[in-house]
Formats: structure tokens, C-alpha cells, sequence
């Protein structure tokens, strides 16, 4: 490759040479001496026209940017990142701050928001004893089995029972919601571009009114980090909403902050035991690497120090 | 040498001696590198996981 590059440059230069060496040797002859100016001519304005179309492109578009289709309002503002300490490498989940997020969607998201893909079970050893999640499961009724004559009867929820979801079906929610749908928050954190901080940044990101000059329809409240900033979803944590066992101050970020680290974990429940595994494995293998260029280096160094020498017979 | 040849003798000589020293070993690596990895994990992780705040909420019996 490098040597087919230089040999295209050493011809592009010799046959440059020639043009220059017959026009000079051809200087009598009046018409072929116009040739290399008109020569400088149409190349200054192939330059030109090269720079010029180059800056206009550069002034409408720019380089390396992305052109998006939405508007910024359509786009929704791109949420800043925060350092949550669960999202280090080595770092499990607080889980305080598990129990405290779940006492969150508990007593606020709750009203609206299912998490129908975490049974109760799931709280049992990460958030809560297991006399504590007995006691709140028991406080639900789930449908029994069909007794006797089949009818179906209620019965005390158990460790096995998903969490309740607020309403029936989703036509229920969203008849209940003017139209709009609370999303299942299982998945949340997954679902959404920017996970973690995106949600936080929803929840903590209620103007007090919105800016000057927004029109939102009806019934939709201003937020700029939602896509299309109308989320029918009104602010719900303000300072002491909830009041938190563990004596931590109720301020909207330390809620915001606590159920989303919970939102985190519904998501990625394995979380915790993936970081140890990693770590493990990361342990092992690096070992292992050393291990295997080490004995590369030992079968190759004979080969690789060894001298091949050929003495031309003598006559 | 007698180091070596005593290896060889005792280890390497038959094979189910040897295959065994294989298994016995992993074993052992395994046991120790799992309790020295999850020391180092929980000081990693002290007062985050659960076991560390589980003393707050069980009712001893």
C-alpha cells in the first residue's frame, strides 16, 4: 500500500515536471504560451469554488452535527448527567435508599403508576424483611381459585402476588387520566432515553409556571425535558410529601432521587450480583492474560532471537 | 532435580492422581478466591447492601 502511494506521488510529480519542462521548451510558439495562465486561471476558480461550496455547507449544516427533524421543543431538553453512585463500576445499589424509594411509589406513584412485573417476593431480602412484605401483601385482595360452585372469591394477597396495579386494564387508566395512559414503571429506566437521569431530571424539572409564550393544551402541564413539553402528568413531589423512616429529610430531589435508584433496581434486579460477577470474572481473566502473552513470548522467544545465516559454498 | 522428580512421582506419575490434583485444586482456588473477592466486595460496598441495614428492620424472635 505505502509503496503503491509513493509510487503514484513520484509520477503525479514527473509528469507535473514534464507539462512545466514543454511549455518552456515550446515558449515560441504564441498560442501554447497562454496554456499554463489559462491553466492558473481555471484552477484558482476550481479553488474557489471547491472553498466556497465547503463554507456554505460548513455555515448552513456545520461539521459533525446532528440535523434533527423535531424542533428542540418536539425533542424535549436533554437531560444533564448526575453521578449516581449505583451506576459505578463497582458499586451496588444503595439499598436505604431502595426501601425509601419504594416508600415513594408507595404513597405517591402508586396512585397512577402500576409496576405489574414485580411481585412481592422481589422486596424479600433488598428493601424489606419478609414479615414486612407479608404484611403489605396481606393488606390487597387478589382473586382467589374458583371455589365449589366457581365463583371466584378474594382472598389476602401473598408473597407470590405482583404488586396491585392501580386500575383494572389500561382503558381504565386512561379513562381515569383524561385520555392519557400512566406507563408501567417496571421497565421504566430501560425504556426511556437516558434512564436514571431523564426521569430525575422529569420529576425535579416543574417550572413553577411555564415560560412566557408556551400553549399547551388543555389539561397538559409544562415540562421541558418531556418531548413535546406537555406531559399530562402534574408535578407530584413537593418537600414532605413522604415522610421517611430513617429520619432522611423529605426534599423533592432526595425523593426523586431515591425512586429512581428503586425504578433502577424494578428494571435491573440483577444488578448488584452482575457488578460482583463482573468483577470477578475481570479478576480471573486478567490473571489468565498475563498468564497466556507470558507464554506466548516463552515458546516464541527462540524464534524470535534465533539468526538464519547462509554461507554461500565455497569453490 | 529431586524436587522435580518428587512432584513428578507423587503428582504427574498416574493419571487419576493427576486428574484429581486438578479437580481438588479448582475446588480450593475457587472456595478461596469467592471468600476473598466478596470481602473485598462488601468493603467496596460497606453500608450499601442490605445485610448491612437488615439489623434496622428483622424483630428477633
Amino acid at each position: 500500500m505505502l509503496a503503491r502511494t509513493a509510487l503514484r506521488a513520484s509520477t503525479l510529480r514527473s509528469i507535473s515536471r514534464q507539462t512545466t519542462k514543454r511549455a518552456a521548451s515550446s515558449s515560441s510558439n504564441a498560442s501554447k504560451e497562454q496554456s499554463p495562465r489559462m491553466l492558473n486561471i481555471a484552477g484558482t476558480a476550481a479553488t474557489v469554488a471547491a472553498v466556497g461550496s465547503v463554507s456554505l455547507y460548513y455555515q448552513q449544516y456545520g461539521f459533525g452535527n446532528t440535523v434533527y427533524a423535531g424542533t428542540p421543543a418536539e425533542e424535549g431538553l436533554h437531560a444533564p448527567h448526575f453521578p449516581w453512585v449505583h451506576n459505578e463500576w463497582l458499586k451496588t445499589f444503595d439499598h436505604a435508599a431502595l426501601r425509601r424509594g419504594f416508600q415513594v411509589y408507595r404513597e405517591v406513584c402508586a396512585s397512577c403508576h402500576s409496576l405489574s412485573r414485580v411481585p412481592w417476593r422481589a422486596l424479600v431480602g433488598v428493601t424489606h424483611t419478609v414479615d414486612e412484605v407479608k404484611a403489605m401483601a396481606e393488606e390487597h385482595e387478589y382473586d382467589d381459585e374458583p371455589n365449589d360452585v366457581g365463583d371466584i372469591e378474594k382472598r389476602a394477597g401473598k408473597l407470590s402476588d405482583p404488586i396491585p396495579s392501580p386500575y383494572a386494564n389500561d382503558n381504565a387508566a386512561r379513562a381515569a387520566n383524561q385520555g392519557a395512559l400512566p406507563p408501567d414503571l417496571s421497565l421504566i429506566v430501560k425504556g426511556r432515553h437516558g434512564g436514571c437521569d431523564y426521569i430525575f431530571a422529569l420529576l425535579t424539572g416543574y417550572p413553577d409556571e411555564p415560560p412566557a409564550g408556551t400553549k399547551l393544551p388543555e389539561g397538559l402541564n409544562f415540562n421541558p425535558y418531556f418531548p413535546g413539553t406537555g406531559i399530562a402528568m402534574a408535578r407530584v413531589l413537593y418537600d414532605g410529601v413522604v415522610e421517611y423512616e430513617d429520619g432522611t429529610p423529605a426534599t423533592t430531589s432526595q425523593m426523586a432521587k431515591d425512586v429512581v435508584e428503586f425504578l433502577n433496581w424494578a428494571a435491573e434486579p440483577e444488578h448488584d450480583q452482575r457488578k460482583k460477577m463482573g468483577m470477578k470474572v475481570l479478576a480471573v481473566t486478567s490473571v489468565l492474560l498475563a498468564l497466556s502473552i507470558w507464554v506466548k513470548r516463552y515458546k516464541w522467544a527462540p524464534l524470535k532471537t534465533r539468526k538464519i545465516v547462509y554461507t554461500p559454498p565455497k569453490h | 532435580m529431586t524436587i522435580t522428580n518428587s512432584i513428578y512421582n507423587v503428582l504427574f506419575r498416574r493419571n487419576y492422581v493427576f486428574v484429581g490434583a486438578v479437580f481438588a485444586s479448582a475446588f480450593a482456588f475457587e472456595m478461596g478466591f469467592d471468600t476473598i473477592s466478596d470481602k473485598v466486595w462488601d468493603n467496596l460496598n460497606k453500608g450499601r447492601q442490605w445485610k448491612d441495614i437488615r439489623h434496622r428492620y428483622v424483630e428477633e424472635e
